[in-house]
């Protein structure tokens, strides 16, 4: 995932740099994300790199390998024309991310923990805890999984201005680790199904309602 | 209510289906008092545009009453309106461009998926299409949901007849953008391939814009005799070499713009064109451009190709090479309806475009079915098939 920006997960891919720029026993100082992709990615991907090729501008989830070890990533930006701390205070506002994401039936605070309830195959729901562990007004938040949640994930998701008055590119990363037994291939099917197409049609979505006011549909009827 | 739906190929049938209802905020609901089939309803007709699901409801130029608004509607009950077939929010950065048919709104996200590994991009909501469109039911029915009403439906006086202003929701601002992207200035030749309504309407539009000179090709007399109505000289290419006969009705310089209004399903005995027949009848996804590569190689160099003809795959033994070394550019889309909307109502109030000369045949919407077949194997007779669902049959 990157919790941390993509061009942070870029130098992690880069070996001996990203060790020691993450070392893994003082990661958990920088936020769990930073252990995550600068301890994995370094260990997963430094042996296999290229010798000859610098590395390119792209971010890492669009890389033709997989860097991340265990971790699924997936990620997408959108460019949305509302201003920066407009969105940021929509996504802030937890309740307002049900309206928007497909599979994600609730989301409420309990305190500093955030519960989602997310639709499962099989008329089931799995419960994710997450704590925010990153927070900059209309730039930044980050989240990540307490230890009793049923699935381990981070995300994060970012807003910076788009170029030209095109308002603000939306971009959201989201990292996660199936756990093991049943529930765990329950997830892994919710979640390894399509979640880049999850991720793109949320994000789509977002779009929508904050650009028009509503979600396009084809349906001819509020019952159909 | 009854509406015209999409059963297989060949196969249209005008069943019951539920009312529609106001679903988000900014939809209405139009009770449809006039319907056309149009050539791009024959593609998927002819099964040859992807994802149209048996059961879909067909139709995109249609006009009506505002019977219900939702809260976000700018439209009041009562209102005559005539309905763009593109869906555009309005508040996108392609619409701010006024580029209607690429709206990122209008799509639903879900439908996106599959738009997007075809083309790259998902395209924008047309009704009545395929669901690489948004699968949105269409106007060939009593009433439809109509999303964004604030921004596509143009209210129509009191006093002009549906037939008048019916083809403002496509085909008329088709031909119009067809001419625009012809880039036309005085003393220019412009050669227009087809003459169905688009075609027709591209013949008028040229005219319009000043062209010196509009050849219009096709090859059933009727759409031909239309063509020379509408001022434009024409080509039957069964009589005659289209490419010798362009270059000699030119000077020897060829046509200054060409336009492609025939789409994807070409006819002729062309050796380009049995292939790519051959290839679509097997469901191969390919399109039969033989027209647009006639239309390329008449081109004088330097000049322009304006392409309203609809496409929806691959494409074979394209002439690139004739493309770039005579320097052409090319221009095309589904149509920015709204873009023309206003302005082109206000021409046909001027009496300076005549709307409703194509029309040969109008019929109830229960017999839609027949207009489809006509419209597709009559086509010399059959250029243009208005529905009215409130008609006596
Ligand atoms: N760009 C848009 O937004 C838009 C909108 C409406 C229609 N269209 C498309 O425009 C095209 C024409 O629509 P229409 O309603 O006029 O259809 P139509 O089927 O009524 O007319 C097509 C005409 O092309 C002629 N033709 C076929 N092969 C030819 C050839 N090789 N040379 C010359 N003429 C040939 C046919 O005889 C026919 O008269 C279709 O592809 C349609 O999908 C595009
Ligand atoms: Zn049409
Ligand atoms: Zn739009």
């Amino acid at each position: 995932m990157s919790y941390i920006h993509p061009e942070d997960d870029r130098v992690a891919r880069h070996g001996p740099r990203a060790r020691r720029r993450y070392p893994r026993g003082t990661a958990a100082a920088l936020g769990v994300g930073l252990v995550l992709l600068g301890g994995l990615a370094a260990q997963q991907f430094a042996p296999r790199r290229m010798p000859h090729r610098p590395p390119d501008s792209a971010p890492g989830r669009t890389s033709r390998q997989s860097r991340y070890g265990d971790y699924a990533v997936t990620g997408r930006s959108v460019t949305i024309n509302k201003p920066r701390q407009e969105i940021y205070d929509f996504w802030r506002d937890f309740s307002n991310l049900a309206r928007f994401m497909e599979n994600v039936e609730s989301v409420h605070e309990a305190g500093d923990v955030t519960v989602w309830t997310i639709a499962a195959p099989a008329g089931r729901s799995v419960e994710v805890r997450t704590r925010i562990v990153q927070d900059r007004p209309g730039e930044e938040i980050a989240w990540r999984a307490t230890d009793d949640s049923e699935i381990d994930t981070e995300g994060k998701v970012m807003f910076r201005d788009a170029p030209g008055d095109r308002g603000t590119v939306v971009e959201a990363v989201i990292a996660y680790k199936p756990p093991m037994g049943e529930l765990g291939r329950l997830a892994a099917k919710l979640f390894q199904a399509e979640p880049a197409v999850q991720a793109r049609r949320d994000l789509k979505r977002l779009k929508m309602l904050l650009e028009t006011g509503e979600i396009a549909t084809n349906r001819n009827r509020t019952d159909s | 209510m009854r509406a015209l739906t999409y059963q297989g190929k060949h196969d249209v049938r005008v069943e019951t289906v539920p009312d529609p209802q106001i679903v988000n905020p900014r939809d209405a609901i139009i009770e449809i008092t006039a319907t056309a089939i149009c050539g791009s309803d024959l593609h998927l007709y002819d099964g040859v545009i992807p994802a149209v699901m048996p059961g879909d409801i067909l139709g995109h130029e249609f006009m009506g009453r505002v019977v219900e608004t939702g809260p976000g509607s700018t439209l009041e009950k009562g209102q005559r309106v005539v309905v763009p077939f593109t869906i555009s929010c309005g508040q996108c950065f392609h619409c701010a461009q006024q580029q209607f048919s690429a709206c990122d709104n209008s799509n639903p996200a879900e439908k996106q998926d599959l738009t997007e590994p075809l083309y790259g991009h998902p395209v924008s909501g047309l009704f009545g299409y395929s669901h690489l469109t948004g699968g949105y039911p269409g106007g060939q029915a009593e009433y439809v949901r109509v999303p964004f009403s604030d921004v596509g439906p143009i209210v129509i006086p009191d006093g002009m007849d549906d037939e008048e202003v019916l083809f403002l929701s496509d085909i008329l601002p088709t031909g119009w953008m067809a001419a625009e992207n012809a880039d036309i200035t005085e003393g220019d030749t412009v050669a227009v391939w087809g003459c169905g309504p688009v075609g027709l309407f591209a013949v008028q539009s040229a005219r319009v814009m000043g062209a010196h000179k509009v050849i219009a090709i096709d090859h059933y007399p009727n759409r031909l005799a239309l063509a020379r109505q509408m001022g434009a000289e024409v080509i039957d290419y069964t009589q005659t070499h289209v490419l010798e006969a362009l270059m000699e009705m030119t000077g020897g310089i060829g046509p200054d713009a060409v336009i492609d209004a025939v789409g994807m399903e070409s006819h002729g005995f062309a050796p380009d064109n049995m292939l790519d027949t051959i290839k679509q009848t097997v469901g191969m996804g390919a399109d039969a451009p033989h027209a647009l590569r006639m239309a390329i190689m008449a081109c004088r160099k330097g000049g322009r190709i304006s392409m309203p003809g609809v496409y929806g795959g691959m494409a074979d033994k394209f002439p690139l090479g004739a493309l770039m070394e005579k320097g052409l550019q090319l221009r095309t889309g589904q149509t920015h309806v709204q873009r023309y909307t206003s302005d082109l109502l206000r021409r046909i109030q001027e009496g300076e475009l005549d709307t409703t000369f194509m029309i040969s045949h109008r019929l109830p919407l229960e017999e839609a079915a027949r207009g489809y077949a006509n419209f597709a194997n009559n086509q010399n007779d059959w250029t243009k098939v208005v529905l009215k669902p409130g008609m006596a049959a």
